[in-house]
C-alpha cells in the first residue's frame, strides 16, 4: 500500500482559548476524494487548515506524503504539493486575474514556464482570459472560485482541500464547479473536501468523515454512510440548530 | 509667463524632496500596510550615520553613503521588521501607525544617545564637494541647479523610475502586493511571506535613508523634527497618488514643489500671505485634498479573507467587572489622590511641586485625548494646537479686556471647542489615518501659518497670563493653584464619565464594535464623533489655558508644538485611551519622568565631585552617565510604550488592572468552590 498524501494523528486544534479540535485522525490516500462533512462549528475548516499549515496543532502530527510537516509555514505545505482553497474569498482582491495566477504559477513553474501556464490555463477557462486584467475583486464568486481551480489544475498538486466552495454561488455555477472538481480528480489529484451540500460532496467522495463537534464521529465509504449513519447526521445536524455553540474551554 | 515658468522650475527640487520621501512612505504603506510615520526617524538615523562619518571622522563620499544608506538603513528596517511589524500583520492600521508613532518618538532618541545630543550643524552634501553651491549647473543659465539639487533629481528619478519598474514588472513586486492584501493568502500560494516582508522592509528603510541623507543639507542643522515636518508636508502627494500610485505620486511631488515656488515668487514679500502661505501651503494641500477626494472617506483597504485565522480579541474584563470590585477600584483611587495631595501639600519643595502642578493640568488635557481617541474613537494628532487656542485666548481676552483670569480661560475653552468643531465637520467623515492625517495638517497648519500671526499668539515675546484670585486665596501661592488644578480635574474627569455613559459615549462605543449594526438600529456616528471632538476641543482649550496661567505666558514653543502633541498621544494611548486613571497618570508621567530620571542620572556625577579619591575604574564607569540622558531616555520610554498599544488597545493600566481584578475574581471563586466541596462534603455525613 502506497503512502497516503495527507494523514492526520490525533489532532488538537483551537483559537486562543478556544478549543476547536479533540484528537482527529485520519488520511486521504493518493488520488481518493474524501469529503468532510458535519454541522456548523464541527471543525471542518480548522481540519483544512491545520491540514495546510494555516493553524499549528496544538497536539498531534500532520504528515504530507509520510513526512512530517506538523509546525511548518503554510509555504512549505504549497512546496510539498498541498493546495488550499480557503472559504469564502481565496483570491487577491488587489490584484488583477493575470496577476493572480502569475503569482501562484512564479514560485513552482519559474520565470519561463509562466508563460506557457497561462496559455493552458486561458485555453481551459476562456472566461478568465476575458478577464485578465480586471482586477480579481471585482469577479462574481463563481468566476473567483474557477480562478482560484485554475491554479490547481495547472499545478496539479498532490491534494487539494476545497473549504465550502459552493458558499454564496447558485446551484446552477456549483454544479459547474463541481465538474472541475471532477476533472481535477481525474487527472490525478486527492481531495478534501469540506462541505455543508452533502449532495455535492457525496457524489464525487470515496470516503466520508462527519465531524461533531471537533470529533470524528464517522468514517467510511458513502454507501454505507446513507444507510448506517442517516440518523447520527439527522442527530447532529438538529444537534447544531438547538445546541450551544461549539465548545470552549478555558486555557491557562 | 516666463516668470512664471521660471518660478516653476525652480520649484522642481522642492518636488523632487517632497517625491522622495512622499514615494518611500507609499511603498512602506504598500509593502507592509504600515502607514509609517517613523519613516522621517528612520531617515533621520541614516542622515546621522552619514554626519558623523562624513563630516566627524571624515570618511571618502562613497563609504560614508554606503554605511549610512546600504547598511545602516536595511539593518534598521530588519530590526522593526522582525521585532515589531512582524508581529502586527494582522493588526489594524491604526494600531501599526500608533506603533510607527512610539518608534517616531524613541529612534531618533535612541541616535541621540548614540552620537551625542548636540547640534549637528551644516549637514554635508552626498556629492563631492563641501558646499552644496561650489558646483552649479548649467552655469549662466536662467535656471541654476546646485549640486545638491542635481543629485536630488537624478536620485528621485531613478527611485521612482526603479520602483515603478518594481511593481509593474518584477516577481518581487508582485509578491509583495499580494503579501499586503493578505500574507496568508501568498503563504497557500507557495510564497514566502516572511521573506516578502523581510524584504519590503529593507527596502523602504533604504529609501528612508537615501531620502535623509539628500534632505538633510536642506537645513541649518540636522533634527528629526525638522525632517518630520517635511515627512507631513510630502504627504499631500502621497494622497494624490491614492496611497498606492507611484507615478501619481511623484507627479503630485512635483506639482506641489512647483506651486509652492510660483507661489512664492508671484505672492508680494512680506505680506502675511507670503509668510504664512508658503511654508504653510503642503498642509493646507493636503487638508484639502483629505477633505475633498470622496475617495479616501470610506476605508479602502483590503481586508484579509483568513483574518479569522487568528485568534479572537479576549473580552474586556472591565464590562463585566462586579459592581463591588468597580467601587472598590474608585476608593483606592480617591484615596491615593488624596495621598498625593497631602504629600505635595506638605513635604515637596518648590521644583517638584511645580513638577506635579504641571502634570495635573497636563492631565486635564489628556482627558480631551480620552474623550476624542478613547470615548470617539477618533485619533486626533490637534490637541496641542487645540490647547494652545485655548492658551492664546486666555492671553488675549486678558490683555485686552482685564477680565478675571478664571472668565478669560471658560471664553479659551468656548474659543477652542469652536474651532474643535469647524475642524470635526469636514474631518469625522474621515476615516482611521486619514483622520488622523487631518487633524496632523490641521496642527501644522495652525503652527505655520497662525502662530507667527500677532493677533494670535502675540508675536515673537509670548504673551503674559496671570494666576487667577479667586476670593481670599490668590493663587499665585503654587499651593492653591495646586488645589485649584485638582478641583478642575476632578469635575472635568466626571463630566467625562458622564459622557461616556451617557447616550453620546454608548452610540459612539456602539459605532466603533459595529458600524453596521449602529446603522441598522438608526445609530448615526457623525453627530455623536462631532459632539465627542468639540467637547474634547474644548477641555483642551480649558487646558491650555490653565497650563499658560501657570507658566506665566502663553508660550507656544515651551508647551504647545505639534510634536509634543504627538508625544502625549503616544503616552495616553500606551496607559489606557478610555481610562481617567490613565489620561491623569500620563500627563503627570510626562514632567515628572524626566525630572526623576535627571535626578537618577546626575547621582554619579555628585558622588565623583563628593568622592574626588574614588578609584579609577569607577570614575570611568560614573563618569559614562550622563545627567542630560533624562530626556532622551523618557522620551525612549514613553515610545515604546506605544508599541503594547497593538497588543493591549484597552492601555497598560487598564490591562494592569483588568490582569488583577481577574486574579482578585479567580480566587474569591476558587474559595468558593472550597467552601462548597467542604460543605458538600458534610452533607452525606450529616444524612448517614
Amino acid at each position: 500500500m502506497s503512502v497516503p498524501v495527507l494523514s492526520c494523528e490525533d489532532l488538537e486544534a483551537g483559537y486562543g482559548p478556544f478549543r476547536a479540535l479533540f484528537g482527529i485522525s485520519f488520511e486521504v490516500a493518493e488520488g481518493t476524494a474524501t469529503a468532510l462533512i458535519g454541522p456548523n462549528g464541527a471543525g471542518k475548516s480548522t481540519v483544512a487548515r491545520v491540514a495546510s499549515g494555516l493553524v499549528a496543532p496544538s497536539a498531534g502530527r500532520v504528515l504530507v506524503k509520510g513526512v512530517d510537516m506538523t509546525g511548518k509555514a503554510p509555504h512549505e505545505f504549497a512546496e510539498a504539493g498541498i493546495a488550499h482553497a480557503p472559504e469564502g474569498r481565496a483570491v487577491f482582491a488587489s490584484l488583477t486575474v493575470e496577476e493572480n495566477l502569475e503569482l501562484a504559477f512564479r514560485e513552482s513553474l519559474g520565470r519561463k514556464g509562466v508563460a506557457a501556464a497561462l496559455d493552458e490555463a486561458y485555453e481551459m477557462f476562456p472566461r478568465l482570459k476575458e478577464r485578465r486584467t480586471q482586477l480579481a475583486g471585482t469577479l462574481s464568486g463563481g468566476e473567483q472560485r474557477i480562478l482560484t481551480l485554475a491554479r490547481v489544475m495547472i499545478l496539479r498538486p498532490a491534494l487539494l482541500i476545497a473549504d465550502e466552495l459552493s458558499l454564496g454561488l447558485a446551484p446552477m455555477i456549483t454544479t459547474e464547479v463541481y465538474r472541475i472538481l471532477e476533472k481535477i480528480k481525474a487527472a490525478g489529484c486527492a481531495l478534501l473536501i469540506v462541505e455543508q451540500h452533502m449532495d455535492y460532496a457525496l457524489a464525487l467522495a470515496d470516503e466520508v468523515l462527519l465531524l461533531r463537534q471537533g470529533e470524528v464521529t464517522f468514517r467510511g465509504p458513502p454507501g454505507e454512510m446513507d444507510r448506517r449513519s442517516a440518523s447520527l447526521l439527522s442527530e447532529s445536524l438538529s444537534e447544531s440548530l438547538s445546541e450551544n455553540p461549539p465548545q470552549q474551554e478555558q486555557s491557562s | 509667463m516666463v516668470d512664471l515658468l521660471e518660478y516653476a522650475v525652480r520649484g522642481i527640487p522642492t518636488g523632487c524632496v517632497f517625491a522622495l520621501l512622499a514615494v518611500g512612505l507609499v511603498l512602506t504603506y504598500k509593502t507592509s500596510g504600515v502607514f509609517n510615520l517613523a519613516f522621517a526617524a528612520q531617515a533621520y538615523t541614516s542622515a546621522a550615520v552619514f554626519y558623523v562619518l562624513r563630516k566627524e571622522q571624515e570618511w571618502p563620499l562613497f563609504w560614508s553613503a554606503f554605511i549610512a544608506i546600504v547598511i545602516v538603513g536595511p539593518a534598521l528596517g530588519l530590526l522593526l521588521e522582525r521585532v515589531l511589524f512582524r508581529h502586527l500583520r494582522g493588526a489594524g492600521s491604526l494600531a501599526k501607525m500608533v506603533t510607527s508613532l512610539g518608534l517616531l518618538i524613541a529612534i531618533p532618541e535612541v541616535v541621540k544617545l548614540f552620537f551625542g545630543s548636540d547640534a549637528k550643524s551644516n549637514p554635508p552634501p552626498l556629492w563631492y564637494v563641501r558646499r552644496t553651491d561650489e558646483w552649479l549647473w548649467p552655469q549662466g543659465s536662467k535656471f541654476v541647479f546646485d549640486a545638491g539639487q542635481v543629485t536630488t533629481i537624478l536620485s528621485t528619478l531613478v527611485v521612482v523610475l526603479g520602483l515603478t519598474v518594481l511593481f509593474r514588472y518584477t516577481n518581487l513586486g508582485l509578491r509583495m502586493r499580494a503579501v499586503v492584501e493578505s500574507s496568508r493568502l501568498a503563504e497557500l500560494n507557495g510564497v514566502n511571506a516572511e521573506r516578502v516582508s523581510m524584504a519590503s522592509w529593507m527596502l523602504s528603510s533604504m529609501l528612508a535613508g537615501l531620502a535623509g541623507v539628500l534632505v538633510a543639507p536642506l537645513f541649518a542643522s540636522l533634527n528629526p523634527i525638522d525632517l518630520f515636518t517635511l515627512l507631513v508636508a510630502a504627504l499631500a502627494a502621497t494622497v494624490v497618488g491614492g496611497l498606492s500610485s507611484i507615478p501619481l505620486t511623484f507627479i503630485g511631488a512635483i506639482g506641489l514643489g512647483m506651486l509652492q515656488a510660483v507661489l512664492a515668487g508671484s505672492l508680494p514679500t512680506n505680506s502675511v500671505l507670503a509668510t504664512g502661505l508658503r511654508p504653510g501651503l503642503p498642509f493646507l494641500v493636503l487638508f484639502a485634498l483629505l477633505i475633498f477626494r470622496p475617495g479616501l472617506r470610506s476605508n479602502s483597504e483590503m481586508a484579509d479573507p483568513l483574518a479569522t485565522v487568528d485568534p479572537p480579541l479576549p473580552v474586556p474584563v472591565a464590562v463585566s467587572r462586579p459592581r463591588w470590585m468597580s467601587i472598590s477600584s474608585r476608593t483606592v483611587g480617591v484615596v491615593a489622590t488624596m495621598f498625593g495631595l497631602l504629600v505635595s501639600w506638605f513635604v515637596l519643595d518648590g521644583f517638584w511641586l511645580a513638577i506635579v502642578i504641571s502634570g495635573v493640568v497636563l492631565g486635564v488635557i489628556m482627558l480631551s485625548l480620552t474623550v476624542v481617541t478613547g470615548i470617539g474613537g477618533m485619533l486626533s494628532l490637534a490637541q496641542a494646537s487645540l490647547a494652545a487656542i485655548g492658551a492664546f485666548t486666555t492671553a488675549q481676552v486678558v490683555t485686552a479686556t482685564g477680565l478675571p483670569v478664571l472668565v478669560a480661560m471658560l471664553i479659551g475653552a468656548a474659543v477652542a471647542a469652536a474651532c474643535g468643531a469647524l475642524l470635526a465637520i469636514p474631518v469625522v467623515r474621515l476615516d482611521g489615518v486619514y483622520l488622523a492625517l487631518g487633524t496632523l495638517a490641521f496642527a501644522l497648519m495652525f503652527e505655520s501659518i497662525l502662530v507667527p500671526l500677532s493677533w494670535v499668539s502675540g508675536g515673537s515675546v509670548p504673551l503674559a497670563v496671570p494666576r487667577p484670585v479667586i476670593g481670599p486665596w490668590d493663587l499665585a501661592d503654587d499651593r492653591y493653584f495646586l488645589l485649584f488644578a485638582a478641583l478642575c480635574l476632578t469635575v472635568i474627569a466626571l463630566a467625562v464619565i458622564r459622557v461616556r455613559q451617557g447616550t453620546t459615549g454608548r452610540f459612539l462605543q456602539a459605532i466603533q464594535s459595529s458600524p453596521t449594526a449602529a446603522n441598522s438600529i438608526g445609530i448615526s456616528g457623525g453627530r455623536s464623533r462631532i459632539i465627542a471632538f468639540t467637547l474634547a476641543a474644548g477641555i483642551a482649550g480649558f487646558g491650555g489655558g490653565l497650563l499658560a496661567s501657570f507658566a506665566g505666558r502663553a508660550n507656544y514653543q515651551a508647551s504647545f508644538p505639534y510634536v509634543v502633541g504627538l508625544v502625549w498621544v503616544a503616552l495616553v494611548i500606551s496607559a489606557g485611551a478610555r481610562s481617567i486613571q490613565a489620561a491623569v497618570f500620563s500627563g503627570i508621567m510626562f514632567f515628572l519622568l524626566p525630572a526623576t530620571l535627571n535626578r537618577v542620572f546626575s547621582w554619579p556625577e555628585n558622588y565623583l565631585e563628593a568622592h574626588q579619591q574614588a578609584p579609577e575604574w569607577m570614575q570611568n564607569l560614573l563618569g559614562l552617565v550622563q545627567p542630560n540622558w533624562a530626556v532622551p531616555v523618557s522620551f525612549i520610554l514613553f515610545g515604546i510604550g506605544a508599541f503594547t498599544y497593538a497588543k493591549h488597545p484597552e492601555g497598560i493600566i487598564e490591562a494592569q488592572t483588568n490582569s488583577s481584578v481577574t486574579a482578585v475574581l479567580l480566587w474569591t471563586e476558587r474559595r468558593k468552590a472550597k467552601v462548597d466541596a467542604t460543605s458538600s462534603m458534610d452533607t452525606p455525613q450529616v444524612s448517614a
